[in-house]
């Protein structure tokens, strides 16, 4: 139990500098960033209390904003992918979810990879609506939401093997 | 109240997320309002501390960078001084009579960015400092932005790449003054808006500030001209500026403060009522 809390705290810390130090500044053709952070919301572990979840995405949220002066958006995107988790676990991996096993490094890699898809592109989505916050610039948002969906959704599966603790 | 309470234990999960979720909008939409994003901004200990790091280490590498400049400025410099109106040897200034008009501070750039539309610059200055709200940011080039909030030792500027960012300039052959707003499509370029149609726009002349705001001088480099067009009522010009300033890649800057900006104001004011 205390392991589990343990690892998370580090998650949470690693991610928000690692989002914050790096991903803020890549700035691909211009206007590209992974957003990272978001792997701990993914990986929150399953069994824990749901609003737990829900404060902690919110202040790693609002850190992410402190860190690039963008008012809440980050917060508001990360406690709506908080809250909609459970609906894309189901879909994402059915049985599993329902039994409560899932082990996020050893299911198939197929179910991992819609499970982020699904949740990198509704994060972005919100990220970007707020972040623009102009409904006749919609095409930029969705520009923007695909090219850094895609560039999220490639590190976050790296990131996810990479430190996946069993060797095979 | 018994349902009630039912209710709320119920429903936690979706009334935190609806409370959590709501706090975060109010924040959003407050900071989309000019000037007035108070509680979140970067100008603090922690995000300070931790893009100070990162700054010492970034610096090394742009040192070369920051030489060039440093010597294209004192070439600058060294060119107005030898050049100057030879009769200017010979005034008299007493003392009492030079007032300063600009206050110059140097700072670094702990942490830029131009990607989003809403660009924020946080500086290793603040109010320890004496930097304030509303002072003026430039590089050696050309124009920056503005400063939006101070903490004890860091500020955030606006910048100019910022939709939200209204800055008096005018063109340097005429005095027909426009505002320059950003669209928030390309970092090296902004716009000049509303310019009267009588003026003598051509493709290549230079923009500067317009010096009418109270926190520039006058005649401070913006960019120049790179194409322009009627609006559809036919009556003004907006104008692509080009930036003399390389907006992705500012190491060190100059706070200026107009030690006349509280006398303006009160003049300003006390002549509207």
């Amino acid at each position: 139990m205390n392991n589990v809390l343990g690892i998370n705290i580090i998650r949470f810390i690693a991610l928000l500098l690692l989002q914050v130090v790096i991903c803020n500044q890549i700035n691909l053709f211009g206007f590209i960033n992974p957003y990272i952070y978001i792997i701990y919301i993914f990986l929150f572990p399953i069994r824990e209390e749901r609003l737990v979840l829900l404060l902690s995405s919110f202040i790693l949220g609002m850190l992410v904003d402190l860190f690039s002066d963008s008012g809440g958006v980050h917060a508001a995107a990360a406690v709506s992918l908080a809250y909609v988790r459970p609906i894309l676990l189901k879909s994402s991996f059915g049985m599993l979810y329902e039994h409560q096993s899932i082990k996020f490094t050893t299911t198939d890699i197929g179910n991992l990879i819609t499970y982020l898809t699904l949740g990198t592109i509704i994060h972005h989505l919100i990220l970007f609506s707020l972040e623009i916050f102009n409904i006749s610039n919609i095409l930029l948002t969705l520009k923007k939401t695909l090219f850094s969906s895609i560039f999220t959704i490639l590190l976050s599966v790296l990131i996810i093997i990479l430190f996946s603790p069993n060797k095979k | 109240m018994q349902q009630i309470f039912n209710f709320v234990i119920r429903n936690k999960t979706f009334l935190l997320f609806l409370l959590l979720f709501s706090i975060a909008l109010a924040l959003t939409i407050q900071s989309h309002s000019y000037h007035r994003s108070k509680f979140i901004n970067s100008a603090n200990f922690l995000t300070g501390g931790v893009y100070g790091t990162m700054n010492s280490v970034d610096q090394y590498f742009n040192l070369k960078t920051e030489n060039d400049i440093l010597a294209k400025e004192n070439k600058q410099l060294r060119e107005q001084l030898y050049n100057l109106n030879p009769q200017t040897d010979s005034t008299f200034i007493d003392s009492s009579y030079t007032n300063a008009h600009y206050k110059v501070t140097i700072a670094d750039v702990y942490k830029n960015s131009y990607a989003l539309p809403n660009n924020i610059l946080t500086l290793n200055k603040g109010k320890n400092d004496s930097i304030k709200e509303d002072f003026g940011v430039i590089t050696s080039n050309g124009i920056v932005g503005i400063i939006d909030n101070t903490s004890k030792n860091y500020a955030t500027v606006l910048s100019i790449l910022n939709t939200k960012s209204r800055i008096n300039a005018k063109l340097k052959r005429s005095n027909h003054i426009g505002s320059l707003t950003w669209n928030s499509k390309l970092p090296s370029h902004v716009q000049l808006e509303d310019v009267s149609q009588y003026a003598p726009v051509k493709i290549g002349d230079t923009i500067e500030t317009g010096g009418e705001s109270s926190i520039f001088p006058k005649g401070i480099g913006i960019g120049t001209i790179s194409s322009f067009e009627s609006d559809i009522s036919g009556d003004t010009y907006t104008i692509q500026v080009k930036l003399f300033n390389d907006m992705t890649n500012l190491g060190t800057v100059y706070i200026l403060e107009n030690l006349n900006r509280k006398e303006i104001l009160n003049l300003e004011n006390s002549s509207n009522e």
